[in-house]
């Protein structure tokens, strides 16, 4: 057993290495490298001049507290996320439950063109969406006019553009839930079904009793995968407002771009991105820790 | 082996001519476009000489600008907006051009406007000549001012204050003397260096914001908002802005010289007669009225392994027959005032006023954080004129934020100091 156990081993370290080395070359180690230029002052007079490059310990953390922006950029980010993400796993929910009943007809079709946003180019479907929301020519305050509802201003007026931009963000991911929570009904053994109706659940008791419990490591999931992709908020903003109006659609990710790419002040970019993983790193943690103890 | 991806074009340049060099042109927008047509002459001109130009968008020209020079792939000339210059010296991306232009026989800096030209000179070095100018004035309903009483354009800041309320007491709610985007950093800092400020103080090392100059203008730049005479709007928020002139909703709006086009070819035939220009009003009078030096000009990288060609590429397009050419054809204002003695530039009534105003332009700070500051206070200010933020709050935080982005520039200054003092102090 012994000799055959090791030449296992052996052979999937074997199969592991490439891709060991792929994720350690590019992964852990621009990670690293990024955590090292976070500590330092690396910007526009370094690029030029490498000696110019200083180790600044904290400083960019603590210019970071200091600036209100990044204190906006996160309000925009957790607004976005504690909205749109938990929007985005019930509409999700809910285009599942009415694909997958029986008596939904075609339900390939629906399946499909509920996903099809989700493979799209997210800047054509960003610079649509942006004629959809225009105050004068917009389909959408046509459709508001057409009920007697004054037009809104949905990417001009800084009360409206996040609404208007979660509201693209669920519609864009959704389908890709809806898809994993379709795979997760389809597991719920029938018997469970029939044993409920024979104690006489009705369709509600059912979807509470039997549905929602099965689906629990789905939404676990679901629900990870999801906060991840919405606390890293980027496209829609960037390509719809530019961060704006008053910077009521700066997210973390945008601001971090800006202060990297646009003013290629690295450290302090580098700085922001931390923040961002350890937000992220906590928000996962929590739910993994919420999920270990409702089944515990 | 590594074999470059252009291999098969190397060869076919190769074959064609032996001493061939190939110079690439990185132009930005309308500008990009336009100068392709004029390649072909220089080429002429030149033969073995070829241009590759390319052109940028402007959206994402200085990001492309920088990462290009990261990244070791700077063109051999490139057209930079001029405000860019400092921040391209820092980096060591340019070639001074101070020997070159001593020797031309085409490029005179006494042509040149004064405060253009500044805009290219860093420590007392050249790096870019002017190609086209920018700067903002107002452009105003004839019409609706004389209703409102005034024959000519306001030349004063007293004098403009009265024809805002005179106008707005004509036009009720709906109508606004003037249009002054919120998400524009250029009307506000106009003012402020009308006034006396010089934005970042102490060789540009800290900013002047809580400075009486600075609060004096700004305290103007709000009040037309606080007075309703300017709507609380950025400049993509409104629809159509062409057509909301032609219908009367702002009289004045504050913008540049691309404009003069877009009014001839957006306002209806019969309103063309009805719209001017002028220059700024100033706070003491005509006088004190300055605007901003903008523009872009052409540089020579000092990555650049075809500079003496590269500098021939930059001499051809400053010729005075090519500025004229170059305005034909994008509406862009010549630099140099030779060029304006062009019989369809000089019959332009709209165009005088940017001539005059031209001649009292002053350079933003020469420093490579500029365009970040530059964001922020259009930042700040829209938190005071649309935030609900005091004044003097969105101010102080302005100044703290800035300071804080020149904290960097302060220790580099400071450094450079103690370097040049200690050979003299150690020399013993």
């Amino acid at each position: 057993m012994m000799p055959g156990g090791r030449t296992q081993a052996r052979a999937a370290w074997l199969f592991l290495t490439p891709a060991l080395i792929f994720i350690g070359v590019f992964f852990f180690l621009p990670v690293i490298a990024g955590l090292a230029l976070s500590l330092t002052n690396f910007d526009i007079y370094a690029i030029g001049h490498p000696e110019n490059v200083q180790f600044a310990g904290l400083a960019n953390y603590r210019a970071m507290v200091h600036t209100d922006l990044f204190w906006t950029a996160l309000e925009n980010t957790l607004y976005f996320a504690f909205v749109g993400a938990p929007l985005s796993v019930l509409v999700a929910l809910g285009a599942a439950l009415l694909v997958n009943s029986r008596l939904t007809r075609w339900p390939a079709f629906f399946r499909t063109a509920y996903f099809a946003p989700f493979v799209t180019t997210l800047v054509a479907v960003a610079v649509v969406w942006k004629y959809l929301y225009h105050p004068r020519y917009g389909l959408l305050d046509a459709g508001l006019a057409a009920l007697g509802v004054h037009p809104v201003d949905w990417l001009g007026d800084p009360r409206w553009a996040m609404p208007a931009i979660i509201l693209v963000a669920v519609w864009r991911s959704f389908g890709y839930n809806m898809l994993i929570f379709i795979a997760g009904l389809q597991r719920i053994p029938a018997e469970l079904y029939e044993a409920a109706e024979l104690d006489g659940a009705g369709s509600w008791a059912r979807l509470r009793h039997v549905t929602l419990p099965q689906l629990a490591p789905t939404f676990l999931f679901v629900g990870v995968i999801t906060a991840i992709g919405f606390f890293q908020l980027f496209a829609e903003p960037y390509v719809m407002t530019g961060g704006g109006p008053l910077k009521s659609t700066l997210s973390m990710v945008l601001y971090m771009y800006e202060e990297g790419f646009r003013w290629w002040r690295l450290g302090s970019a580098a700085a922001i991105a931390f923040s961002l993983f350890v937000l992220v790193l906590a928000i996962t943690l929590i739910q993994l820790r919420l999920e270990r103890e409702r089944t515990s | 082996m590594r074999v470059p991806p252009a291999w098969p074009l190397v060869l076919l340049a190769a074959c064609h001519s032996s001493t061939a060099v190939t110079l690439d042109f990185w132009g930005l927008g309308r500008e990009g476009e336009v100068v392709a047509q004029l390649v072909p002459e220089f080429e002429r001109e030149n033969p073995g000489v070829r241009v590759r130009v390319q052109q940028i968008p402007w959206t994402a020209a200085h990001e492309k600008l920088l990462t290009a020079y990261v990244g070791r792939s700077t063109p051999d000339v490139a057209q930079l907006g001029n405000t860019w210059v400092p921040e391209f010296v820092a980096l060591g991306a340019l070639l001074p051009l101070d020997s070159a232009i001593a020797r031309s026989r085409v490029v005179h800096p006494a042509d040149y406007f004064t405060g253009i030209w500044a805009t290219n000179v860093v420590d007392r070095a050249v790096y870019g000549v002017p190609w086209y100018v920018d700067t903002r004035i107002l452009f105003y309903r004839r019409d609706l001012l004389a209703q409102a009483g005034f024959a000519a354009p306001p030349r004063s800041w007293a004098e403009w204050l009265r024809a805002m309320a005179a106008l707005k007491a004509r036009d009720g709610p709906h109508r606004w003397p003037i249009y002054v985007p919120t998400n524009e950093w250029q009307p506000i800092v106009t003012l402020a260096l009308q006034a006396g400020s010089p934005i970042l103080k102490d060789t540009a090392q800290y900013g002047a914001f809580t400075d009486p100059p600075f609060r004096r203008a700004f305290d103007f730049y709000a009040d037309l908002y606080t007075r309703g005479y300017a709507p609380r709007v950025g400049i993509t928020e409104v629809g159509n802005i062409y057509q909301e002139f032609a219908r009367g909703t702002y009289a004045m709006w504050i913008t540049g010289p691309w404009n003069i086009g877009e009014f001839r070819r957006r306002l209806p035939p019969n309103q063309q007669k009805i719209w001017a220009t002028a220059p700024m009003p100033g706070p003491e009078g005509a006088a004190s009225g300055v605007g901003l030096a903008g523009g872009s000009s052409l540089v020579v990288y000092r990555a650049s392994r075809h500079q003496a060609e590269a500098w021939k590429l930059v001499e051809y397009l400053s010729r005075v027959d090519l500025e004229e050419r170059f305005y034909r054809l994008s509406g862009d204002l010549p630099a140099r005032r030779d060029a304006w003695r062009d019989p369809v530039l000089a019959a332009d009534a709209a165009a005088r006023a940017f001539y005059e105003q031209l001649e009292r332009v002053v350079p933003t700070p020469p420093v490579p954080e500029w365009e970040l500051i530059a964001t922020r206070i259009f930042d700040y200010g829209e938190q005071a004129i649309r935030g609900g933020v005091p004044r003097d709050t969105a101010l102080a935080r302005l100044e703290r934020e800035v300071n804080q982005i020149l904290a960097r520039r302060r220790w580099l200054l400071a450094r450079n100091a103690a370097r040049a003092a200690a050979p003299a102090g150690g020399g013993r």
